[in-house]
C-alpha cells in the first residue's frame, strides 16, 4: 500500500470493510498508519453530489477521462443508497463510467450506504483514505439525498454539486440548508441553453444571500454538458482553482481537521448518544479534546475516544 | 371446395422464418431450402458482431461470429447470402438496427451485382433504435445521431426504394422485456412519433413526402398467449395509428394510414419444461394476429418449439412453417370478412386498451417523447417493474404456465430424448472461416477506393448530408461492416443506455424471501461484510432482461449487487470483480457463446490469482452445462429455473461454500 501498489488496494478495502473482530483490529491499525501519512497530504479528494438523474455519473466519466489524459491515476468511491426493506443495494454506476473499464490507472469501488440513514458509512471514509494513499486523485460520488452532502463535504477537499436545469427544486433544495457546502457548482446539460442559464442565475442570486463556511471563497458556477463534453475543461479549472485556494498556508490542514472532527463527533454521538458525549464533561469538552489532538489520525482517535467513553460509562455504572 | 370458392379466398400473409447462422454460404443454402418448402419471404438473422458494427476479427466478436445469425462483413458476403435468389422478386426482412444503413447499402450493392436496380427492391430493415435501448441491446450510437440515421434512411428510400419499409417499429421486444399490452402500444407509438417528428423537421424533404413516409412506416408486434387480448391490441393499434396519421400528420389518404404490421409470436412464454407444449402455444398465438381480418398481420414469423433449449434445426423451423400453411391453406379462415366486427366484448376490450395506451402515450410525450423517456430511464424502469410483477406471478402460481409451475408430472418427452441433438449445433470452425474470408477480401479489394469511400462517409456524417449515398459507395468500394461503423463511431460517439434496475424494491411478505434474507445476513456476518454479487453480461448479447431481474431480486433479498450492463469483456469482468471485492460472479449469456466467454473469464480469474465462484445463466444445452461445470463453474441455470428466489438462495450457498473452502 505504501508503495502505491494498485493490487494492494482491493484487499485493503475488503479488510477495512470486515466487521469480524480480528480483521477489524488489523484494519484499524492499517487505517491509522495510512491516515498518519495522508491526513494532511496524499491525493486531493473531490466530491461529486447532486440529485438522482442530475448526470453525476456521466460527469464523473468525463472528469476521469480528463484526469487520465493528464496521466493521473484515479481512485473512485461511488456510494449508492441501501434498500430500507431488504438491506440490499444496486450499485450501478460502473455502467456509466466506461473510462474505468480495462484501465489499470482507474480504480472503481462501489459502496452501499448501508444503515447510515442516508449518510455515508464509515467504510466510505476508510476507502477514501486507502485510495488517497495510492492514487493521484480520489473522487467520491454520492447521491444527494438526506445526510450525505454534509458527510461528503466533511470527507473531501473540494465538493462539486451537480445541479440540473429546470429543476426549480434544485434552488429550493440548496436554500434548505446545504447552500454553504459546495465549493463548485456544475449546472449540467448546458445543451438545454436558456434553461440552464436561468438555473445558473437563480443559483448565483441564492448564493449571494447565503452564508459560507469559507468567507474567502465564492463558489464558481460552471455550465457543463457531460453528454457532449462542453466545458469539462472549465469545470476542471474551477476544481483546480479551489485546490490552489486551499494551498494557502494551513488552509488544507484546517479543512481536513474540520472534516475529521465533524466525522468523529457525529460517529461518537451516533454510537453513544448525548449521554456518552457528556462523559467528556461540560458542553464543548469534546471539541476541546479534539483541538488538543490536531495531528492525530481520525481512526486512531475514534478508537481512543470510544474507549474513554466506555470507561467513563462503566465507571458511572459501578 | 370449388375453384371459385378457392379464388375468393383472401391472399395469405407472408410466411417467414427468422433464420441465418454460421456463414453466408450456409445461410444461403438454408434460405433456398426454406423457399422450396413454401416459405414466401425471407427474414435475415445477422450475428451480433454484424448487428453491433464489428468485423469478425474484432476482439469483441470473439465467440459470437455466426452464432445467433449470419456474419455479413462486406458486399461479397451479401451477394453470397442471396445467390440464386432473384432480389427483384424477393421480399426480404432484415433484423438490423444500429448498422441498418450500412447493411441496406450492402443489399443495394449486392442487388446491383445481380443486375437489379434499387428501385425494384422490396423488404424491410428493422431499424428501430428505441427498443434496442429498452430491450434488445444492439445499439451503438447515442440517441440523437441514431434517430438521424433512421431519418436519413427514410428520406432516402421514400423515392429511391419506394417499396422498402425503412423502419419496422417494434413492440415485439417490449413484450419480451415484460411490457403489458398498454405499454406495448404506448411505447411503440411514442417511438413512431419520435421518428416521424424527426423526418418532418428535415429541410431536404418536400412537404408532400410526409404522407408517403407515413405510409411506409410498418410495425413489428408480439403475439402472446392471451390471444383474445392480443387481437384487441392489434385492433387498438390500427385505430390509434389511423387517428395519429390524420390528426398529427395530416395524412388525408386512408390507404396511407393503414396499420401494416408483421409479427413474431412470443418467445418469452416458451418453456424448457415439456417443450412439446410450445407447439400449442405457438398455434394459439398465431391465431391472435390472424383471426381479425381488419387487424391481420402482413407477415408472420413463428418461433420453433425448442427455442428455450437452444438453436432450432431446419426440421424444427419447417414444423413452424407448416403451422402457417395449415392455417392459411387448409382452414376456412381466409374465406370470411372480419369475425369480430360488432362484438361488444371485443369492442369494450379494445376501447379499454386505447384509453390506457393513450394516457401512457400522453405521459411520455409530456416528458419530451420517446428519446427523453429513454434517457431518463422512465420507459425502461416501467418495463423492468412489469417484468418483475410477471415473474412474481409465475413464482407464486397466480399465473399458470402448464408444465412449468403447474401439471409438472409428465411422461418423458420423446422429442428431447436425443439430448443435445434436439438442437442445432453451430459449427465452431465458422468463426475461423469467417475471419479468413474477411482477410482475403480485404487484401484483394482496391484499398484506395475503400479509403476514399470512407472519407466520403465521414464527411456526410459530419456535414449532416444524408449518409445513404455515401454508405452505398462504401458498399460498392468494399468497405467492411466494422469499418463503416468505426467511421460513424468516430463522428457520433458511443452510448450506454440506462439499465432500469433502479426500480423500487418490491415489498413482499413471502416466507421464502424472508428466509433467504435471513440467510444473506447470516452468511454476510460469516464473510465479515454483506454478500456482494457481480452480475455481468460478457460478449455482444444485449438481451439483458434476465440479468436485470436477477440483479433486482438479489437486491430485494439483501445482497449488494454490482451490475455493469451489457457488452463487457471477460477482462473487464475480472477487473470489476477484484476491484469491487465481490463474493460471487454471475454471468448471463443468451447468444450461445457461453463456451468461449465463460472459459475466458475462468482463465483470466486464474491468471489474476482471484479465487471466486462463478455461476452462469442462459440458454445452455445440458451437454454444454456439464462441460462448464467440469471447467469449474459452480452452478448453471437455464430457462426452466424460473424461481429466482430459489436460484439466489443457491447463490448464497455458493458464497458460503467458497468461504469455507
Amino acid at each position: 500500500m505504501l508503495a502505491r501498489d494498485r493490487n494492494a488496494v482491493a484487499p485493503a478495502l475488503n479488510l477495512a470493510d470486515d466487521s469480524r473482530a480480528e480483521p477489524r483490529a488489523a484494519a484499524r491499525e492499517m487505517l491509522a498508519l495510512l491516515e498518519a501519512r495522508v491526513l494532511f497530504g496524499g491525493a486531493p479528494r473531490v466530491g461529486l453530489t447532486g440529485a438522482p438523474g442530475a448526470g453525476k455519473s456521466t460527469l464523473l466519466d468525463a472528469l476521469v477521462r480528463a484526469r487520465r489524459a493528464r496521466g493521473e491515476s484515479v481512485g473512485i468511491v461511488a456510494v449508492d443508497p441501501s434498500s430500507r426493506v431488504s438491506g440490499g443495494a444496486l450499485l450501478g454506476d460502473r455502467v456509466r463510467v466506461r473510462s474505468a473499464a480495462n484501465d489499470p490507472g482507474v480504480f472503481f469501488r462501489s459502496l452501499a450506504a448501508r444503515d447510515s440513514l442516508g449518510g455515508l458509512s464509515d467504510a466510505t471514509r476508510a476507502a477514501t483514505t486507502i485510495m488517497a494513499a495510492v492514487f493521484d486523485v480520489v473522487i467520491v460520488e454520492t447521491v444527494g439525498v438526506g445526510q450525505s452532502e454534509g458527510d461528503v463535504a466533511d470527507l473531501v477537499d473540494t465538493l462539486v454539486f451537480v445541479a440540473q436545469p429546470a429543476a426549480g427544486d434544485t434552488v429550493q433544495f440548496l436554500k434548505a440548508g446545504v447552500l454553504e457546502l459546495p465549493d463548485v457548482i456544475a449546472v449540467n446539460k448546458a445543451d438545454l441553453g436558456a434553461l440552464a442559464e436561468r438555473t445558473a442565475h437563480e443559483l448565483e442570486s441564492a448564493l449571494s444571500l447565503g452564508e459560507k463556511t469559507d468567507a474567502k471563497w465564492v463558489p464558481p458556477i460552471v455550465l457543463v454538458s457531460a453528454r457532449d463534453g462542453t466545458a469539462i475543461d472549465a469545470l476542471e479549472a474551477a476544481i483546480e482553482r479551489h485546490r490552489a485556494h486551499l494551498a494557502a498556508p494551513g488552509a488544507l490542514a484546517a479543512k481536513r481537521r474540520r472534516g475529521r472532527d465533524a466525522w468523529l463527533r457525529e460517529g461518537l454521538a451516533r454510537r453513544y448518544g448525548s449521554y456518552g458525549i457528556a462523559a467528556f464533561g461540560a458542553a464543548g469538552a469534546l471539541n476541546a479534546r479534539l483541538a488538543a489532538e490536531p495531528d492525530a489520525s481520525g481512526f486512531a482517535l475514534a478508537l481512543r475516544l470510544a474507549e474513554e467513553i466506555e470507561r467513563a460509562l462503566r465507571g458511572g455504572n459501578s | 371446395m370449388s375453384g371459385e370458392e378457392r379464388a375468393a379466398r383472401e391472399k395469405p400473409w407472408v410466411f417467414r422464418t427468422y433464420s441465418g447462422h454460421s456463414s453466408a454460404e450456409a445461410s444461403n443454402g438454408l434460405y433456398r431450402s426454406n423457399l422450396a418448402k413454401g416459405q414466401t419471404g425471407l427474414s435475415v438473422a445477422f450475428d451480433l458482431p454484424t448487428q453491433t458494427g464489428y468485423d469478425s476479427d474484432h476482439p469483441l466478436a470473439r465467440g459470437e461470429v455466426g452464432k445467433v445469425g449470419v456474419p455479413i462483413g462486406h458486399v461479397e458476403d451479401m451477394e453470397m447470402l442471396f445467390r440464386g435468389i432473384p432480389l427483384d422478386r424477393m421480399n426480404t426482412s432484415m433484423t438490423i438496427n444500429a448498422t441498418a444503413a450500412g447493411l441496406l447499402a450492402l443489399y443495394v450493392a449486392a442487388a446491383e451485382r445481380q443486375g437489379v436496380a434499387a428501385s425494384q427492391l422490396s423488404g424491410t430493415t428493422q431499424n428501430d433504435i428505441v427498443k434496442e435501448y429498452l430491450s434488445r441491446g444492439t445499439y451503438v450510437f447515442p440517441p440523437e445521431p441514431s434517430i438521424r440515421l433512421i431519418s436519413d434512411m427514410i428520406a432516402f428510400t421514400v423515392d429511391a426504394i419506394p417499396k422498402w419499409n425503412p423502419i419496422n417499429i417494434c413492440s415485439y421486444h417490449l413484450q419480451e422485456a415484460g411490457a403489458t399490452p398498454v405499454q406495448e402500444i404506448a411505447y411503440a407509438l411514442a417511438n413512431a412519433i419520435a421518428v416521424l417528428d424527426a423526418v418532418r423537421a428535415r429541410a431536404d424533404l418536400p412537404a408532400d413526402a410526409l404522407p408517403r413516409v407515413f405510409g411506409r412506416l410498418s410495425f413489428f408486434l408480439n403475439a402472446g398467449i392471451r390471444f383474445v387480448e392480443e387481437t384487441c391490441k392489434a385492433r387498438a393499434m390500427t385505430e390509434m395509428w389511423d387517428r395519429l396519421g390524420l390528426d398529427r400528420y395530416g395524412v388525408a389518404d386512408p390507404e396511407l394510414r393503414r396499420f401494416r404490421y408483421g409479427v413474431q409470436v412470443n418467445s418469452l412464454g416458451l418453456t424448457e419444461a415439456q417443450p412439446e407444449n410450445n407447439v400449442i402455444r405457438i398455434v394459439l398465438e398465431a391465431l391472435g394476429v390472424t383471426l381479425s381480418k381488419n387487424a391481420r398481420c402482413r407477415a408472420l414469423q413463428l418461433p420453433a418449439w425448442n427455442e428455450a433449449l437452444g438453436l432450432p434445426r431446419p426440421w424444427d423451423q419447417q414444423w413452424s412453417l407448416r403451422i402457417q400453411q395449415v392455417l392459411a391453406y387448409e382452414t376456412d379462415l381466409l374465406e370470411y370478412g372480419d369475425l369480430f366486427d360488432g362484438s361488444p366484448v371485443i369492442a369494450a376490450k379494445t376501447r379499454e386498451l386505447v384509453a390506457g395506451a393513450q394516457a401512457e402515450l400522453d405521459k411520455v410525450l409530456a416528458m419530451g417523447g420517446a428519446v427523453a423517456a429513454v434517457e431518463n430511464a422512465y420507459m425502461k424502469q416501467r418495463l423492468v417493474e412489469s417484468h418483475t410483477r410477471r415473474l412474481r406471478a409465475i413464482e407464486s402460481g397466480a399465473q399458470l404456465v402448464i408444465g412449468m409451475n403447474a401439471y409438472t408430472e409428465a411422461e418423458p418427452s420423446p422429442l428431447v430424448s436425443a439430448g443435445s441433438s434436439a438442437v442445432l449445433k453451430v459449427d465452431e470452425s465458422a468463426e475461423r472461416a469467417a475471419i479468413e474470408r474477411l482477410r482475403a477480401f480485404r487484401n484483394k479489394r482496391n484499398a484506395a477506393d475503400a479509403r476514399a469511400a470512407l472519407a466520403g462517409l465521414r464527411d456526410a456524417a459530419t456535414s449532416g448530408a444524408n449518409v445513404m449515398p455515401a454508405s452505398i459507395r462504401c458498399a460498392q468500394a468494399g468497405v467492411t461492416t466494422g469499418e463503416w461503423s468505426d467511421a460513424l463511431r468516430a463522428v457520433f460517439g458511443e452510448y450506454r443506455a440506462p439499465t432500469g434496475v433502479v426500480a423500487g424494491a418490491v415489498r413482499v411478505a413471502d416466507p421464502a424471501v424472508e428466509k433467504i434474507r435471513a440467510r444473506v445476513r447470516a452468511v454476510g456476518a460469516k464473510l465479515g461484510r454483506p454478500l456482494k454479487l457481480l452480475v455481468g453480461k460478457p460478449g455482444l448479447d444485449g438481451h439483458s432482461n434476465g440479468a436485470e431481474q436477477i440483479a433486482v431480486r438479489a437486491r430485494d433479498l439483501g445482497m449488494e449487487v454490482v451490475y455493469e450492463g451489457i457488452r463487457v469483456t471477460p477482462a473487464e469482468i475480472v477487473q470489476s470483480a477484484r476491484d469491487e471485492g465481490v463474493h460471487v460472479i454471475g454471468l448471463s449469456i443468451l447468444s450461445g457463446s457461453h463456451g468461449v466467454l465463460v472459459l475466458d473469464v475462468l482463465g483470466r480469474l486464474r491468471d489474476a490469482g482471484v479465487k471466486l465462484p462463478v455461476i452462469v445463466g442462459g440458454i445452455i444445452p445440458e451437454d454444454d452445462a456439464a462441460q462448464l461445470r467440469a471447467a469449474g463453474v459452480a452452478r448453471v441455470y437455464t430457462p426452466k429455473d424460473f424461481d429466482l428466489t430459489r436460484v439466489l438462495g443457491e447463490v448464497v450457498d455458493v458464497a458460503e461454500e467458497a468461504a469455507s473452502a
